[in-house]
Formats: structure tokens, sequence, C-alpha cells
């Protein structure tokens, strides 16, 4: 949530072209793709087409067959605006991302060796390019050769510059950044017009937007109302007749635009863009609509401890030392072994025993100072110095290495081993010369706020699963502190791969986050998977979600956008049918109290005339689709709570509210007729 | 409305709710093919039935195959109906010597008890010998009704099977319906019903001698007055009154528990050989709610969730006393326009609005009745909507235009109802942001599609063919009564035929047109709203379940009951509103004002 | 599909059998438990049968209680109700003729509307309590008794409730009728 490009809803440029881009829409052609709003326009060519007959013919009631059908019109306009601001938010920021598109050269290397210049649109899959500091990347592509420092600004805003390098999970870069230091060899890995910022372009756009289930599913239900409601106008007709009550054609198509759902027909597709640009201000890309939706109905989230639920760095917090052997010595045992250490652990061992044991940092300038980095074989770091020689390392590490030593590990030190992973902690066991001296107590720290932000999850029926390389004990206690639903300790991507298949067979919905190759598989399996910006190219590609701020957090944001896109819809779709209620007690007494006075009883809002009755109900229907734009552009308001509270508010506000809100509007409306003296 | 009015509409209340659980445990065994108490007269029956009819009891079919089978059960049986109808002269049991049915009544008839509509274009007692009776007319009260509880039973298995392909075996479910259900409670009811007074023999009719011998006017052909030499009306004298016979209680029974609804005689349950005394109309209406009523516990049971079936009860339950308390309120004001009668209600009469109805039910079990019969797609009455007032009439109707799914038909009003469950679903889920879940069972857009058909045939069929008689000469020339209580008899043929419900505003009669029209949408409204059902139930049945969480919609609490309410008035409301407003609502209104037609 | 068309033709046939023939037969058989209800409680007088119980049968005369009209003139053959809707002026006509010349006989006071509307069977057997009331005077007058004696003949053959909840009160007319000859005859 912390740097959102937001715009302001009713930015000038934007309206300016949406108000040309609704009426270019009127085109039948795009107009069929909603079959709500396409009934209307045909009413309303209906009624054009009887206009013009009847002013030739001179025919009476001329003013207000004109006022419905522009106001019919009007209708189809509104809605096709709506439609218009929603693409032009994110037209908006299609533009910037161009601006980066501007064709850049490419040093393709040839393969003797050498390179050639070539645009950066010609480069294919699999090329080798050197791009140098002060250059634009030619293309998506992992870095094979090299580190540098890169500006990605065009894409994330985030103007501070990243340390892209060869091999590791940071090696990917994308087309249009800049290189601003050193020199790297990059793989290419997407051909021209498929490059992330391609897809990005069209994705914000909205050119490539496909219905989402949902909508399809929306959308046959409100095309099944609509052919409801035109069977119940057109046969009114007949029943009218009947009667000796017969209706013109413009109350028929008046009655029959009031009722058919019009506010959810016009509003539905901005719904589904304005969703989807509501994540592109997070930052967070989405490949489809699809997958939007899906993050709304995600029944688990699988959150990576580091980063997510815990700061990225564990702390020393403690030292215990072992039998005889002084916490003082601990200190300074672990303080040498750490001073040349730059991980954040060493760093955090360094600071803890100058804080608590006074003790200052020392130059380890003398050349027997020797430093042993922690390697993946021994899994031990330390410091030869002084003919002391010093280890910290994991405790099986450390076993190992007392062994070798013909030493052992004290039983207490073993038992504050256990003690400290309980506790969550990583306990680093410190040995010196082939003797254990104690352990640091190494702290994972829980974010705060996430506690209470799982809670809310669970609420909302969502479990949250922790996966950690963690052993289980440590990860207990994590899960614990953090309050997630369960955890996956010393997970290997198949332990994930198979706790994702595991629920999905179960039928559920899972999302994860992930930045490594070795993620990949488990992002794709993943119904939601969203891939960190900082991640290798296969990561991206796998899941169907990019983070560019690279923040594991964001899953929790995605889910709320995911589900408010379709609360929206659901909200608007009651609030439009409920609207019907209000519409038919204004137009049928209009329709028939000329023939049957007594059919006034049925006219409670005591709308003046039977002319501005009709005319105040569809005036009504097309203001109130520009009155909903900005919230379907916003969204409907998103609280955490449980399915039946929230349907409780939403009925409440959306239904109920639905059809009071008419009554009143319309009355309203009818008034201003009456005092202006339109009908 | 007098207090013993609602006492006894509140007893029939609390007996339905009583019988409810007992009838869905024992429905939900019986189709789940468990063990019960029956199964040692039933068993063998069964299983030589299926030896004479090749059936593989073991074999499941998919929705396509149940529909197919269905299809063609009711194809055969309708065709062999309509044959029955138009050869009752050659065959036996036809004391009265009736002529063959002509071939659009019959086919109106075949169409309407193959639907368990029982639309009735004929008088039993004048055109239906007792054979056409029993093994045409009574025959399909079983088969129809047997039929929709399977059909019922399938979409349960829908909702309740997980990755499964088949919905069941239609032919099993249909036998055991009939043997273990129907079968056995006919006969006691029968019984029940005979100990009453309903007539139950194969003699001819009876001629009985006038205590008082009648003076009549003598009618001539054209159904006037013959005048003689003197200016007066010829008078004839009349010393005999002819009394039908026949075997009525058997079918008595089973037209209310198939809630079938078609008379054996013309004046169906109002009639004293059919429903003679108060508790036989109370047993009769008790018969109508009972296995519908039943299918909410049977629906809980099978998907493992008794709390839903409760809340489903509660929504029907709720409807149900909507319509009844305005039937009741309508009918007990009286008619506005007879204002030399006495209409009040005191110890000595019921008062009300009497036409129409019979001294020993009173208004109070007439509104109940008529309420009943159409909130079940039964369409039995015991006295005739017709005259009822325009908004004692319009509950009946309304009813009817919800779709039938307060308790419902016997199967039809738990799939009708589950549809504007799974609809109901549909929107509260995306309300909540979530992808609508129903028991687990995801609905999309398939399923949303499906049940949008089936929301729409209804409307479609009747609109548009009331539209037409509106119009149409041999729309208009059947009508009973002018006006808008004229279109409102259009209206409730076409509602009632769609519907599949039987009941009629009486004064619409027939003729080529509507004889066909109406055969033609009762057919509709049965099969091809069948369909888009069973493809639903097939498609649930073939999806994974979903764990139910605090994030899915509950479908067990008053909200979800108050909900499925909300869609069920909404939908039906905004549909039919216009037609209602020019028929019972006008009608209503110029009432109040002295107008008549 | 053809395997479903033969076992569909062979329920028909075999269904139709069990339920259309057997069961019918069955419970006619069972009915003779009640042989006197199965076969439409018909009453005899003078060994002569003259109508059932619980069917009504016209009456006219001063000297009897009348049924309710009949739409179908109380043709047990043929029972029909009026299906007049409530604003047919062809319903307001009948009950508006009727009421008139039933305030003839008794005249200022309200007509019980049972009394002037057509039942659901057109055979209903029963007037409310309030009918026979109203009936009263003219048969007390045309049999030459007191309306004391008569009502409570009346009381005797009203019915109440049926358990004492079902139902509305009523009174059997052809049995009213006939108790009235047994007990009070016309001199001829």
């Amino acid at each position: 949530m912390s740097k959102t490009k937001s715009k302001s809803l009713w930015d000038a440029k934007i309206v300016s072209h949406a108000l040309l881009d609704c009426v270019r829409k009127l085109d039948p052609r795009m107009m069929m793709r909603n079959p709500v709003m396409f009934v209307v326009e045909v009413g309303s060519v209906i009624t054009s087409v009887l206009l013009v007959r009847d002013a030739m013919r001179h025919v009476p009631g001329f003013g207000f067959d004109l006022q419905i059908t522009l106001w019919l019109w009007f209708t189809v306009l509104f809605a096709n605006f709506a439609e218009a601001m929603a693409e032009g938010r994110g037209k908006a920021q299609a533009d910037t991302l161009r601006k980066a598109k501007s064709d850049t050269l490419a040093n393709r290397l040839l393969p003797d060796g050498r390179t050639e210049v070539v645009p950066g649109s010609k480069l294919r899959s699999g090329d080798l390019v050197i791009v140098s500091a002060g250059e634009v990347i030619p293309g998506d592509g992992d870095i094979i050769e090299g580190i540098a420092s890169v500006d990605e600004s065009a894409i994330t805003g985030e103007s501070a510059p990243v340390i892209r390098e060869a091999g590791g999970d940071r090696s990917a870069v994308t087309g249009g950044t800049r290189v601003l230091s050193d020199q790297i060899k990059v793989k290419i890995s997407s051909n021209p017009g498929e490059t992330f910022l391609d897809r990005m372009i069209a994705l914000v756009e909205g050119a490539e937007r496909q219905k989402t289930p949902n909508e399809i599913a929306l959308n046959i239900l409100l095309a099944g109302l609509t052919v409801v409601f035109l069977l119940a106008v057109v046969t009114l007709q007949p029943f009218a007749i009947y009667s000796k009550a017969s209706q013109t054609i413009f109350v028929l198509v008046s009655l029959l635009v009031c009722l058919i759902p019009t506010t959810i027909g016009a509003l539905l597709s901005a719904i589904g863009i304005a969703g989807m640009d509501r994540l592109v201000q997070h930052n967070v890309l989405a490949m489809s609509g699809r997958a939007v939706e899906a993050a709304g109905d995600v029944n688990t989230l699988l959150l990576d401890k580091t980063g997510t639920i815990t700061l990225g760095n564990r702390q020393a917090a403690e030292f215990v030392a072992a039998p005889g052997v002084s916490n003082d010595q601990l200190a300074d045992a672990a303080q040498l072994s750490s001073l040349p250490d730059e991980t954040p652990e060493g760093r955090s061992i360094v600071i803890l025993a100058k804080e608590q044991y006074g003790l200052r940092g020392r130059e380890l300038g003398s050349p027997q100072a020797q430093f042993v980095p922690f390697s993946a074989h021994t899994r031990m770091s330390g410091v030869n110095f002084d003919g002391r020689v010093i280890r910290k390392g994991a405790v099986d590490a450390i076993q190992r290495y007392l062994s070798e030593n013909s030493s052992y590990l004290p039983k207490e030190v073993q038992a504050t081993v256990e003690t400290i992973a309980r506790a969550g902690g990583t306990p680093l066991v410190v040995a010196e010369n082939g003797r254990a001296l104690g352990v640091i107590h190494l702290k994972d720290i829980v974010k705060g706020g996430i506690k209470e932000r799982f809670a809310q999850l669970r609420a909302m029926g969502i479990r949250t699963v922790m996966i950690t390389g963690d052993n289980p004990l440590t990860a207990a206690a994590i899960a614990r502190e953090a309050g997630v639903d369960d955890f996956l300790a010393q997970a290997t991507p198949k332990d994930k791969m198979d706790l994702i298949k595991k629920e999905q067979a179960e039928g559920k919905l899972v999302a994860m986050t992930g930045d490594g190759t070795n993620d990949a598989p488990a992002l794709a399996q993943s119904d939601v998977g969203v891939a960190m910006n900082t991640g290798t190219q296969a990561a991206k590609e796998a899941g169907n979600m990019v983070d560019l701020d690279s923040n594991p957090t964001k899953l929790l944001e995605i889910v709320e956008i995911g589900k408010q896109l379709l609360m929206t819809r659901g909200s608007l779709t009651t609030f439009s049918i409920a609207n019907d209620v209000a519409k038919y007690f204004a137009i049928i007494p209009a329709m028939f109290a000329g023939t049957f006075p007594v059919l006034n009883a049925l006219n409670i809002m005591h709308l003046a005339t039977p002319q501005s009755a009709v005319l105040s109900a569809v005036i009504f229907n097309a203001l109130v689709i520009i009155a909903l734009i900005p919230l379907a552009l916003r969204g409907v308001k998103y609280r955490p709570m449980n399915a039946e509270a929230l349907l409780r508010r939403n009925l409440l506000l959306y239904g109920v509210g639905g059809v009071i809100v008419p009554f009143i509007g319309i009355k309203i409306i009818d008034v201003i007729i009456r005092v202006v003296g339109l009908a | 409305m007098t207090f013993n009015g609602w006492f006894q509409i509140l007893l029939y209340f609390a007996v339905i709710l009583l019988l409810t659980k007992p009838m869905g445990v024992f429905m939900a065994k019986v189709f789940n093919r468990e063990r019960t108490w029956l199964d040692g007269v039933m068993r063998p029956l069964e299983r030589l039935l299926y030896r004479l009819t090749k059936i593989d009891e073991e074999r499941e079919m998919s929705w396509k195959e149940y529909a197919v089978s269905m299809l063609l059960f009711s194809a055969v049986s309708m065709l062999v109906l309509y044959l029955l109808q138009r050869a009752q002269q050659w065959l036996p049991l036809n004391p009265q010597k009736f002529s063959g049915v002509a071939p659009d009544l019959a086919f109106n008839t075949a169409a309407s008890f193959t639907t368990n509509t029982n639309w009735q274009f004929y008088s039993g007692e004048q055109v239906m010998s007792y054979l056409t009776q029993m093994a045409g007319l009574a025959y399909h009260n079983f088969a129809s009704a047997a039929v929709g509880m399977a059909l019922a039973v399938a979409f349960i298995r829908g909702i309740a099977r997980k990755e499964a392909k088949a919905i069941g075996n239609f032919w099993v479910d249909t036998t055991r319906a009939i043997l273990w259900i129907l079968v056995p409670l006919s006969i006691v009811s029968s019984i029940v019903l005979i100990s009453q007074g309903v007539i139950q023999n194969n003699k001819p009719y009876t001629t009985v001698k006038l205590v008082e011998p009648q003076q009549v006017p003598r009618a001539g052909q054209d159904g006037k007055p013959v005048v003689g030499p003197d200016g007066k009306p010829v008078m004839d004298t009349v010393t005999e009154q002819t009394i039908a016979n026949g075997p009525i209680a058997s079918q008595e029974a089973i037209k209310e528990l198939g809630t079938n609804g078609g008379g054996f005689l013309n004046a169906n349950s109002a009639h004293p050989f059919e429903n003679p005394t108060p508790f036989s109309n109370f047993f009769e209406m008790v018969l109508i709610f009972l296995i519908p009523a039943g299918f909410t516990y049977t629906l809980g049971r099978m998907t493992n969730s008794q709390a839903h079936g409760w809340a489903v009860f509660a929504a029907m339950a709720i409807l149900f006393f909507a319509g009844v308390t305005t039937a009741y309120w309508a009918e007990a004001r009286g008619n506005p326009l007879l204002t030399a009668t006495d209409q009040r209600a005191s110890t000595m009469q019921p008062g009300g609005n009497m036409e129409g109805k019979e001294v020993r039910f009173g208004i109070a079990n007439s509104a109940l009745f008529a309420t009943i019969t159409t909130d079940a797609s039964c369409g039995a009455v015991n006295g005739f909507h017709d005259s009822y007032t325009p908004l004692g009439g319009m509950v009946p109707l309304a009813n009817i235009m919800l779709g039938e799914i307060v308790f419902g038909g016997v199967g039809a009003g738990m799939y009708g109802m589950l549809i504007f469950v799974v609809l109901s679903v549909f929107i509260a889920g995306l309300m909540v942001g979530r992808t609508p879940e129903y028991l687990g069972k995801k609905i999309e857009a398939y399923d949303v599609k499906m049940a949008m058909l089936y929301v729409l045939i209804f409307p479609l069929a009747i609109l548009v063919l009331s539209g037409i008689s509106s119009l149409t000469s041999s729309g208009l020339a059947a009508l009973g009564n002018s006006g808008p209580h004229g279109l409102t008899e259009i209206l409730y043929a076409f509602t009632s035929g769609t519907g599949n419900n039987g009941s009629a505003f009486g004064g619409l009669g027939p003729n080529r047109w509507y004889n066909l029209s109406m055969g033609f949408t009762m057919l509709v409204g049965r099969f091809l709203m069948i369909i888009p059902m069973l493809a639903i139930a097939g498609n649930l049945a073939q999806k994974k379940s979903v764990p139910p969480s605090p994030g899915t919609f509950p479908v067990t609490t008053p909200l979800f009951t108050g909900l499925v309410v909300g869609v069920i008035i909404i939908m039906g409301a905004l549909t039919f509103f216009p037609a209602l407003s020019l028929g019972p609502i006008l009608e209503h209104l110029l009432a109040g004002a002295g107008k008549t037609f | 599909m053809k395997r479903n068309l033969i076992t569909a033709i062979l329920y028909t046939v075999v269904t139709t059998v069990l339920l259309g023939v057997v069961y019918p037969f069955l419970m006619t058989g069972l009915a003779q438990l009640f042989k006197d209800k199965a076969n439409g409680q018909l009453m005899t007088k003078n060994g002569r049968v003259i109508g059932s119980r619980i069917l009504a049968q016209p009456f006219t005369g001063a000297a009897y209680f009348h049924p309710r009209p009949s739409a179908g003139n109380y043709g047990a053959d043929n029972s029909t109700p009026s299906n007049l809707g409530p604003t047919n002026q062809k319903l307001i006509d009948r009950v508006e003729t009727d009421v008139a010349s039933l305030h003839a006989e008794n005249p200022g006071k309200p007509v019980p509307i049972d009394l002037v509307t057509t039942s659901g069977s057109g055979l209903d057997p029963h007037i409310t309590p309030a009918a026979a009331e109203f009936q009263t005077p003219r048969i007390a007058k045309a049999r030459g008794i007191s309306e004391a004696e008569l009502r409570h003949l009346v009381a005797e053959h009203t019915e109440g409730r049926q358990f004492g909840i079902l139902g509305e009160p009523r009174v059997n007319v052809l049995e009213l009728n006939l108790a009235l000859d047994e007990k009070y005859p016309v001199l001829r």
C-alpha cells in the first residue's frame, strides 16, 4: 500500500478522452458484447426512428417523446463513458510505460565473440547481448555473466537502483530498464512483442481483456434477466390492448430500459478493468483477469516465512554459555568470529556483544587473523586468530567438528540448543579450539501487525500456511507467534508442490509467492502465483502475477482486491435489480391511470403526471450510472469479516438501499421536472 | 378472520412440521437403498418388477441417460393414456357408456396427467369411464409423482456427490418412490378417506327419487327457456336425481399425495363425494404437503447439512404464511359488491366471500386449501378460484407464478426451489467476494446458464401464450368473465398449465385453441424445464467439493432464508407484476370503486 | 436408448397393471369395511332410495329448508360451480334477485351470504346455522308451528366443528327436511 500511483478519479485528460470514446463505442459491433446495453441501444434507435416519423406527422406529445429518446441515448452513452473512463485510467499508465519502450540498440554477441549493433526489437529468445553502464537493457532476459546496479524505475516507479547479478535468484532483468554501473552479459528470454513491457502495456490498456469466469456467469444472469423483462414488457402490450389501454412504443421502451439491469450492465466491464487497475496501482501485474478473480477465491495462502512473516534477517538476541564458561568469554569468541562476517546475522552478533558486554569492535588487523568464511561443505564460519580457532555454526555442523577434534557437545549445551529451537530461535553454537563455549540465540523477528492480519484472513475463511526451511520445532514456535494456521517446516520445493496439490485435491484454491527458479513449478501449480520482480525469469514466467515491489506481504492485498472485484459486481447487481421495484411503481400507474384512474393507488410516490413519472424513471435510470462510476472504479469498501456479516452488510446497503434510493431519486427528479416544466 | 380459522391454519402447519422429519428420513432411506421396515413386502415385489422390465438396478446413469429414460417413459405412458381415452367406449368398466374422448381433448388430458398438471378441460363424471380414470388418470397420478420424486432425488445427489459421473438410476428411483412411498401411503389414505365418506365402488350411477319434486323451466336447444303459447315458460316436473359413482377414494388419495389434483368429479375436492368432511379436508391438505415438506429434510440428510434442509423449509414456510394470510384476509372480507348480504363472521356463519365455497369448509379452510394447492403443484380445489375475491384469487395465481416452490409439487417443488437457491447463492457469493459455492460446489457459468434457462422458459410460455390469447378471437371466446377478471382467467390458465398446477379459473372453457396450447405449454413447463435442471445436477455431481469456511456464505442461517425468499419474490414480482396489475390488482381496485363487468 | 425404450414400454405395462388395476380393485374390496360410506351414504324412505345424505337436492317449497343455490341445478352426475368472478355483473344480478325474493319472506333481516351464493360443487349438503335461522319464520308459518319448536329441531340437526376444531358449524338440509316431514308433516 506504501506507494500507490493513484490518480484523481476525474482526471481532466482521462475524462476528455472518455467523452470521445463513449461516442465511438456506440458501434453496434462493440455494443453487442454487452447484451444489456445493446438492448438499450436498439431501443434508442427504435424510438429515434419513430421520433423522426412523428416529427414529420406532427404527432402530439413530441416534446415528451423527444426527451425520452434523448435520455435513452444518454443511458447508452453513460455506460460507454463508464467503460471509457476505466480504460482511460489504464491507458494513461500504458503511455508512461511506452516511453520506456522507445527503441533501443543492442550489442548482440556473435558466436565468434565479436558484437554487432542491432535494434532491440530484432532480438529473439536465446540471443546474447552485452549491456554496459548507461545503456538501456534491450529486452527481458537473465544475466549470465557479471553484476550490475540497475535503475528499474521505468517499471516499478522505484528510483533506488537494484543489484542484479548472474546466478542465483536475482538474475532477471527487464527490457527498458537502465544499467547504472558495470557491464553484464544477458541472455534474452523473450521474442519481439512478447516482452514483459509489451504484456504490461497490453494489460493495463485492457486490450487483451478477456471476460473472467465469474463475469461470464454474471453476464449470463444479466442477459437472462434482460430476456425476462423483454418478455414482460412485450407481452404487456397485448394485455394493455385487451384492457383497451394500449401504450406507445416510447413508454414501452422506457419501461423496458428501466427494468433491465442497465446499472450493472453499464458498469460491469468498468468494474473489471478497474480491478486490474487497482492491482497495477499496488505495483502488481496480473497476467489475466482470471487470476485476479481467483485471488478473491483463495482458500489457502502459502507464505514464505522470511520476508513475509518475519523480517528478512535473524538477529542475535542472547548468549548462553556452556557450563564452566563465562558469558563474557562466549561473547568475546562470538564477536571475534563474527567481526569479518558481513552477513546481517554476523553483524547482529557484534552489536549484541557490544551492547550487552561492552565489547568494542576490534580491528583484526594482524596478519595472523584468518577468516574462515561459511562454506556449504563445512557449514561453519569462524576465524583463526592468535592461535585461537573459533568456529560457529549450526549444532550438527559443530557437533561434527567437535567429534573430529575428539571432543563432544556437553549435555547442557545440547539442552540449550533445543530450548532455543523450541522457542522459535536459531541456535548457533560457538566452539573454540575444539571446545564448545555456548550458544548464540538468533531470533526471528515477526513483523508487527502480521498476527492481526492473519486473524482477519481467518475470519474471511482463508487459511495461512507458513513455509520455512527451519526445523519443525523452530517453525512451530514462529507459527505460533505469528498466528498462522499451519506451517511446512524444512520445506523443499517438492514438499511445497505436494502441499499445493493436496490442498487443490480438496477443492481449495492456493496462492503463493516465490522468486527462485526452484519455486517455478509450485508457482505454476498454484492458482494464484505471485512472482517477485527481483526473482528469476523462470519464476516470473511460471506465476500469473508479478509484484514489482517484490514484497511478499502484497499477497494479502491481492486477495482483498480480488474479493473487492467480485463484491462490487455482486453489490451493483443487487442494487440494479432492487431498483426495479420503484420503477414499477412509477411507470405502471403512469401507463394505465389514464384509462383506469383507480390504478393511481399504485402511484405511491405521487408523481405529478404520467409523463413526468415515466421521464423521471428514465432519467433516474440514466443518472444512476454516472453516480455509480466512482464506486465501480474504486470498488465497494472491503472489510475483513466473515461471509455472513459481509452479506448482511452488503444486502442492507445495496439490496434494501437499492429498493429505497430510487423512490427518493425518482420523486426528486419528478419535482424538478415539474418545476422546470419539462413534462 | 376468526380465531378458530387461524387455529385451524396453525394446527395444519404444526402437523406438517411434525411429519417433515419422519417423512424425510424415510425417503432418504428409500432412495439411498437403505433397509426399511417395508423391505419384507416391497423388496420381492421390486425384484420381480425389475426382472419383468429388464432393469439392472445396480447400473447408475449419467444425467443425460437419466433424462432420456424419463422422457421415454413419459412419452410411452402419455401415448397409452391418449389411446385409452380414445378407445374407452370399446373397453370394460364403462357403465355409463361414455364415448371416446375427442382427439384434441384427449391430447390435452394426456399431456395434463403425464406432466403432473391435471388440468381438466372435461367433467370427469360426464366424460371418463372408470377404466380411463383408474388405469389412465389415476395411474399417471402415481407415475408422474414418482418421476417428480426421482428427479428431485437425482438433483439432490448432484449436489451431494463429489466428482461423480452418475446421478442414480431413473427406473430404480421411480420404482422405489412408487413401492415404498406412494403405494403404502395411498392404501392407508384411501381407507381414511373412505371412513370419512369418500366413495369407492364400480357401480353404475344411482337414480334417486327426490323428496320434493321440482318444477323446472324446460330448456330449448339453444339453452334458453322454452316459452309456451301463453307467454309463460314451459315447466317440466323433475322427480329424480342421478348420483355419480366410481372408484373415487383410491384416486383421491394419490391425487393429493402426488400433488396431482385431478378430480374424479368435476367439482374436485369441493364435491362431498371427494371431500365429505372437515377432517377429510384436513387430511387431504396434509397429504398435499406431506412429501414436499419431507423432501426438505431428505435434502438435509442426503447432503449432510440438516440445518440447510431446515433453512429451505423456513423459506417455504414464510412464503406459505404470506400466501395464506393474504388469501384468508381477502376472502374473509367478502365481496364489496354484494352489499345487500350479510358477510360478517359470527357464531352462526363464517361469512366472507362464499361464492364457489362449501359451508363445511367455510372461509379459513377454503383460503388455506387454495394456498396449499398452489404452493404445491397440486391443483385440487375445495373452492373455486374463479369466484374468489380479486386478491384472494391472486394468491393462488402468484403462488404458481413464483414457481410452486413453497413445498411445491412432489419432487418438482424441491428441484424448483433448489434452482432458486442456486441463483440466490450465486448473487450472495458475489456479494461476499467469492466465486459462489453451494454446499461446497462452485456455481459457475454453466450452472447459471442452465438455471436461467429454467427460470426463463416459465414466463416465456406463460406470457407469450397469454398475450396471444388476449388478442385472438379463439382466445377470448372461451372466457367465462370479462374485464380484468377475463384477463386473469387467461393468465391463470397458462400459469397453471406451464407451472403444472392444474387448478383453474374455471370460467375459461375448452376450445381447440386452449386444448392444444394448454397441452403444449404443460409439456414445455414440465420437460423443457427438467432438462436444464438435470444438466445442473449432472454438472454439480462431477465437481469437486470445497470444504466450507467462514468465507463461504452459510446456507443454514436466517439470512440465507431471507435472501432466498427475497430472490423468489423479486424474481416473480418483477416478471409478472405488469400482467398482474392489469388483472387482479386492477380488478381489486375497480371492485372497491363499485365497477362491475 | 433402445434398451431404455424397451424398459419404458415394459415398465408402463407392468406398472399400469399394478397401479391402475390391482390397486383400485384392492381398495374397492377393502372399502366394503365401510359399505355405506363407500356407496355414497344413500338414504331410503319407504323402500325407495331418496338421496345421498351428503349431497344437496333441490327444495323450493315454502315448507322446506332450502339448500344453497346450485350452479348445476343439483345435478349429482354433473357437479359444477358458477365460476362467476367477483365483479361479474351476472353474479351481482343473481345475488340481488335472490336477496330480493328472500327479503320478501323475511324483510329487514340481512341475508346470510351462503344462502345466495352457489357452492363449489353445486351439491353442498349444508347451510350455515345463520341461513337456517333466516328461513325459520317461513317454514314455521308454512307448517303452522312455533319458531321456537323449529329452532329446537334445527339445533338438533346442527353439526358443530369436527372434533370441536375443524371446519364450520353447519346444518344438513336433507336430513333436516326429512326430520321436518317426520315430526311436523304438512297437512295436505
